[in-house]
């Protein structure tokens, strides 16, 4: 219990410096001193309290958001499908998202960005609800199996939609492709507001089943002989990844990669029990988004790179050397 | 010594139970009653159905016909939690978790007994302690279940369902894949249990096994029932004829009185 007890502390610890290092970072430089003093002592005339009270800070706070929710998505993924190559992206759901917008935005002509968090959201639950209706429709109902390959099917019809749309008319979706891989880029505090809701009960259910998916990692027979009912825990479940998956890609676009790494990190380091992989996921999930996002920010500057990008160029070399140190 | 006759109130009863997978019945209506503090063996060549009987008597299959009860209660239209707080189950090959630990998953075994409210009481601290010290895997409880041996993750396995605290525990061929030495040790562990007032019902591949350990031995061929009754009596040369239509010595042991079956291995006379 106090191994665990450090590591969320420190983890924490972690991802309060992070987040400060990540507003101090940008166009323009602001010393660590003022990022904090912009919160313990706001004085208006100051520029760069300014400049971190209105621009840094809702970008931080989203990286920390959708950074919680996709850590917890992915570590819910790879729970109920038992599957530990899994993440909310295998199901479909955040290309559900990409495609909702896609649609709406080429032919239904929706213009304004505004609309992209609430039509992102709605399109992931409308893609995880209909992955869920097949994989339950299979002979043998909703299993780790069903799920993971119901989810692929959808995934390859979605990818094969989106890019003939794109070949299609270049110009429209232009403005999309940066979305499309993933940006906390122009973030926008509101769009937290509308996300808040769908996160946070996908992190009261993932929490509240959280016993029973390490339970049923021990093989259906032996979680239904503890009296766990596998058919409803598998759909809170998916329900939770839904609503976690919509929540994120909200805010941040489609970030595909973040929910298969970071359980497994969480593993590596709290151990097997869902209790502590899940809140312990969205600590290290906010934590390797800011740090991919400060990356974003920093190695290419003043450009910026998309965050989906840096998360998956410096977040694979990253994965495959804690693979081998653990072997 | 225990017999059909003689189990006056049963824990555990199936009537007519039938069942089977995607249409094809194995179990033809099976009728069995088990008694308060019984150690029952399940018996029978591949495919007689004495898995399919444990697993729709566990509620992991769903019977087609006949009823199974607990307590007088239908296992099948009983939530599924109150059930788990008087029945456990020990499948054939369960999962181990990478990276669960012995106390870990020894403390699964209290999931039917906890509350969104009370998560972990000292009730349950001291079922697993009690579970994991009967098992003699308390030396291990802090190293992951992946690291111990084949014998001694069975133990953990057995102390899972031990800290379930249930009157009644099902097994399904505890001993398959142990070595000879270690399947003697969990049949011992499993006769300490059912001496302390458990009702174990248990698949064994192992004749002999049954045979030494069993109060009662259920025989069954072609999805139902054929012989039963205690080790002694009913495990012959000619039962085993009948049910395995294996050609067999039979023998006393002359320390415990128990069968002991020799197969023919001889050339066919």
């Amino acid at each position: 219990m106090g191994r665990l007890t450090i590591s969320f502390a420190l983890t924490a610890a972690l991802v309060v410096l992070a987040a400060l290092f990540h507003m101090s970072v940008g166009a323009k430089a602001v010393p660590l001193s003022e990022v904090t003093g912009a919160f313990t002592a706001f004085d208006p005339t100051v520029m760069d309290h300014q400049i971190v009270r209105a621009l840094r800070l809702p970008r931080a706070v989203i990286a920390i958001f959708a950074g919680a929710a996709l850590g917890m998505a992915g570590a819910m993924t790879q729970g109920i499908t038992r599957n530990p190559l899994a993440e909310p992206g295998i199901l479909g759901v955040l290309k559900g998202a990409a495609f909702a917008v896609f649609i709406c935005v080429g032919f239904l002509g929706l213009v304004s960005v505004a609309w992209i968090p609430l039509v992102a959201a709605i399109g992931a639950v409308i893609s995880g609800a209909i992955v869920f209706a097949i994989a339950r429709a299979a002979p043998e109902g909703a299993t780790p199996v069903t799920l993971v390959l119901c989810g692929a099917a959808i995934l390859a019809f979605l990818s094969a939609v989106l890019m003939a749309v794109q070949l299609l008319d270049e110009t429209t979706f232009q403005n999309l492709r940066v979305w499309a891989s993933g940006t906390l880029t122009g973030a926008k505090l509101e769009t937290v507001y509308w996300a808040l809701p769908w996160g946070v009960v996908g992190a009261v259910i993932a929490v509240w089943i959280a016993p029973r998916v390490t339970a049923m990692a021990m093989g259906d027979e032996a979680a239904l002989g503890l009296g766990i009912d596998l058919t409803k825990t598998r759909a809170w479940g998916f329900g939770a990844v839904v609503l976690l998956s919509a929540a994120a890609v909200s805010v941040a676009g489609p970030l595909e990669f973040l929910g298969l790494v970071v359980p497994h990190m969480a593993r590596m380091i709290v151990g097997a029990d869902y209790r502590a992989i899940v809140p312990y996921s969205a600590l290290l999930g906010a934590l390797v988004l800011l740090l991919a996002d400060i990356a974003a920010r920093t190695v290419l500057a003043p450009a910026e790179i998309s965050t989906g990008i840096v998360l998956a160029l410096i977040g694979a070399p990253v994965f495959v050397g804690l693979i081998r140190a653990r072997l | 010594m225990l017999d059909q006759q003689t189990i006056l109130s049963p824990i555990l009863r199936t009537y007519d139970l039938k069942a089977g997978y995607e249409g094809k019945t194995i179990l033809n209506g099976v009728d069995l009653d088990v008694g308060q503090g019984e150690f029952v063996a399940l018996i029978g060549p591949n495919g007689c159905g004495k898995s399919t009987l444990l697993k729709t008597m566990a509620r992991i299959l769903t019977p087609t016909s006949g009823v199974a009860e607990l307590n007088g209660r239908a296992v099948h239209d009983t939530p599924t939690r109150e059930i788990a707080k008087a029945m456990a189950l020990l499948p054939q090959t369960p999962l181990t978790p990478d990276g669960l630990t012995v106390r870990e998953l020894v403390a699964q075994g209290r999931f039917p007994h906890q509350t969104l409210w009370r998560q972990w009481t000292k009730a349950d601290e001291t079922a697993v302690h009690d579970a994991m010290e009967a098992t003699d895997v308390l030396q291990f409880a802090d190293r992951p279940v992946t690291a111990l041996s084949g014998g001694q993750r069975q133990r953990c396995w057995i102390a899972m369902t031990l800290a379930q605290d249930t009157d009644v525990i099902l097994l399904d061929e505890p001993t398959t894949y142990l070595d000879l030495k270690i399947q003697i040790d969990v049949m011992q562990l499993l006769s300490k249990i059912a001496a302390q007032g458990r009702t174990l019902v248990v698949v064994l591949h192992e004749l002999n096994l049954a045979a030494a350990y069993a109060d009662r031995v259920v025989m069954m061929r072609d999805g139902a029932i054929v012989h039963q009754g205690h080790p002694a009596e009913c495990i012959t040369a000619e039962t085993l004829e009948d049910v395995f239509g294996l050609r067999a010595r039979v023998m006393t042991d002359p320390d415990t009185g128990r069968p002991v079956c020799i197969p023919m291995t001889g050339p066919a006379a």
